[in-house]
């Protein structure tokens, strides 16, 4: 009789089974860790928040709600109006997402399908800028700011932090419109369609999912803001929620770590809940634009 | 329904000319097919008849009214593209509808017509579908409702079938010959395929590289190719082609190459001696030959080196000296590989071209 290829031993399976579930643990064990500096870290800020002292560090004592009091009434007279912060976050994020979206998605498709002198040069030069660090322009911008009045204003800040963006939005959109075919557009010209209702009517539809992408980053980019808005903003009736924070912690009283806990979670929670429900959203757009509008 | 005419129309792209003083005549109301392998220009001579690409020089006429700046909006033209080009966010409704809708017709005309259309092409219960969910004839059809939904003066059908499967492309090529037909738009075919072009048009105008050809009938363009390229392109299976001499073996006037002899008939003579070349290029069809099994008057001997059953006929492969032929055959003959046979093309079906590549049956009367 031919020897088989196949020599399959009883014990061989469960060898193999075995291994199998060697691997898993090891595998499982190994996210466990590497994962618990951030559990440790949110943990510590939730239950900091909720109660009076934390024993070892970790452990609360006494639950209170003490730490939310800021919720209706300020720390202290030094602090301007929570909600007034958190309107002017709302709006540096909303005006990120309206600055990036409005500018971004015509002029990457100009730079997508119109041949113009120059088109390589924009192209290149708004790569420069991206790979330029923001940090460097920090006084030159508050030149330029105060000059236009814009100091002290969200204004201000939402117009540099989108002006710096613009490159990484327009380039993302580019390549969303890249992958529409060239033929659909031309299809909706000989259908009868101007060039700005081929625009309107065929192609943005169809780079929802870009529009969608850059949005949630203009918008979490505007919300978490700190180098801007700590250097721009000195009037407290313009702070934001990263300067309510950034106070709390280098203030002139002693550091208050249930105070801080709260605040950090409050400014940390419109952009848990947001994940919670863009999640699945989220990924299909890094799936889409990787191949880029699909 | 409209008549369309370029005049020495040329497009360059950079350097390169893409299509090179083409002049052609649409009737109103006629099919005609632009042939050639790809990169020939006849896409683009499509896109500037669509007023997608502007012309570099020349003109466009519909109905005598010069068309070279009016936008494609304007010139009333259905196109259907090779990649169906369906917006993809819309129903396959919104589709059809789109054009109307971009004309601000009444929502009741619309949707009369979009019925109208997708009963005329047989995909009404696909209506409410996204173009996602259909297969590429479906698409194909939603694409070509799209064009004809506007009742367009001119109809620019561009590779409409290389996407489809080969029993579909059978039948699709038939319907459409049948809407045009029906309708009666004019209608320009872009292919690559001659046996679609063949099948489709009226007319058909062979590009290669940019310069136009040949242009008239399927029959005519078959029969009597103006040109090698033309002769070459044309017929499936193609076209034997040999490099032969003239010379008199014999004492007889022949066409030679190495040891294969075609005697030639004094009509042929006459042609030959007025061009006064030697070297030619001789064209024969594979079913204007005949196969024997004993010598006769213009024959030459050859030998069965491999036979192609084709179904209704046999292709058979023949060795003659040098040269090798395809000749078509009907499948009663009992033909063996090795056989020994005799080879008897019809010479009033002969074409000769002249080294440039010319017809010599149209430049020299006999």
């Amino acid at each position: 009789m031919r020897r088989s290829a196949y020599p399959l031993k009883a014990d061989t399976l469960k060898k193999i089974r075995r291994r199998e579930r060697a691997i898993k643990v090891l595998l499982y064990s190994f996210l466990f860790i590497t994962a618990l500096p951030i559990i440790i870290g949110y943990s510590w800020l939730f239950l900091n928040s909720f109660s009076e002292r934390l024993v070892y560090g970790l452990i609360p004592e006494q639950l209170t709600l003490k730490n939310w009091s800021f919720l209706w009434k300020p720390p202290s007279p030094y602090y301007p109006s929570l909600w007034r912060t958190f309107a002017n976050t709302l709006i540096l994020g909303l005006g990120m997402v309206i600055a990036v979206v409005g500018i971004s998605t015509p002029a990457a498709y100009v730079l997508s399908r119109m041949k113009f002198p120059g088109r390589i040069e924009i192209l290149a030069g708004t790569l420069i800028l991206h790979s330029f660090p923001g940090i460097t322009l920090l006084i030159s911008l508050y030149y330029v700011l105060r000059t236009l009045g814009l100091l002290n204003t969200v204004v201000g800040v939402f117009l540099v932090k989108a002006g710096l963006m613009m490159p990484f939005a327009i380039w993302v959109m580019k390549g969303f419109f890249d992958g529409i075919p060239w033929d659909v557009e031309r299809a909706a010209l000989v259908d009868g369609a101007t060039r700005f209702q081929t625009w309107y009517k065929v192609m943005l539809p169809q780079v929802k999912p870009g529009i969608g992408a850059i949005s949630i980053f203009a918008f979490l980019s505007g919300w978490s803001e700190y180098i801007y808005v700590i250097t721009f903003i000195h009037d407290k009736r313009s702070w934001t929620l990263s300067s309510y924070v950034n106070s709390i912690i280098g203030d002139y009283r002693f550091l208050d770590y249930g105070l801080l806990a709260s605040t950090a979670l409050f400014y940390m929670l419109p952009v848990l809940v947001f994940f919670l429900f863009a999640q699945r959203y989220l990924l299909q757009v890094s799936i889409g634009g990787m191949k880029g509008g699909g | 329904m409209a008549q369309v005419r370029l005049v020495k129309l040329r497009k360059e792209f950079g350097k390169v000319v893409a299509v090179n003083d083409l002049s052609l005549e649409i009737k109103d109301g006629e099919f005609i097919a632009m042939l050639g392998p790809s990169g020939c220009g006849k896409t683009t001579t499509l896109l500037m008849i669509a007023g997608i690409y502007y012309p570099t020089r020349g003109e466009i006429y519909f109905d005598d009214v010069l068309m070279n700046e009016v936008p494609p909006k304007d010139r009333h033209v259905g196109l259907v593209f090779q990649s169906y080009a369906l917006y993809p966010h819309m129903t396959v409704y919104q589709n059809i509808a789109f054009p109307l809708r971009l004309a601000k017709k009444s929502k009741r005309e619309i949707d009369e017509k979009v019925h109208e259309v997708a009963r005329l092409t047989q995909i009404e219960d696909l209506l409410d579908r996204m173009p996602s969910q259909l297969s590429g004839g479906q698409q194909q059809r939603v694409a070509l409702c799209r064009a004809l939904v506007k009742e367009p003066e001119v109809l620019l059908l561009d590779e409409p079938l290389s996407n489809l499967d080969a029993r579909l492309r059978i039948e699709t090529r038939a319907e459409i010959k049948r809407l045009q037909q029906e309708l009666g738009i004019t209608t320009i075919l872009v292919t690559h395929d001659q046996v679609e072009a063949m099948t489709m048009a009226e007319r058909i105008a062979v590009l290669h590289q940019g310069v136009l050809q040949q242009y008239g009938p399927p029959n005519e363009l078959y029969d009597a190719p103006r040109n090698l390229f033309v002769a070459s392109f044309i017929g499936d299976p193609p076209m034997n082609l040999v490099r032969v001499r003239y010379e008199i073996k014999e004492g007889r006037p022949c066409l030679v190459a190495g040891d294969f002899a075609l005697p030639l008939s004094s009509e042929w003579v006459q042609r030959i001696e007025k061009s006064g070349e030697r070297e030619f290029t001789l064209g024969i069809r594979p079913e204007d030959m005949n196969l024997l099994f004993n010598e006769q008057d213009h024959a030459f001997p050859g030998r069965v080196s491999l036979i192609e059953p084709l179904g209704g006929a046999v292709l058979v492969h023949i060795h003659a000296g040098s040269a090798r032929f395809r000749v078509l055959t009907s499948r009663e003959k009992q033909i063996f590989l090795g056989n020994q046979v005799w080879v008897q093309p019809k010479l009033e079906k002969l074409q000769l071209f002249l080294p440039d590549g010319r017809s010599i049956r149209e430049l020299y009367e006999a």
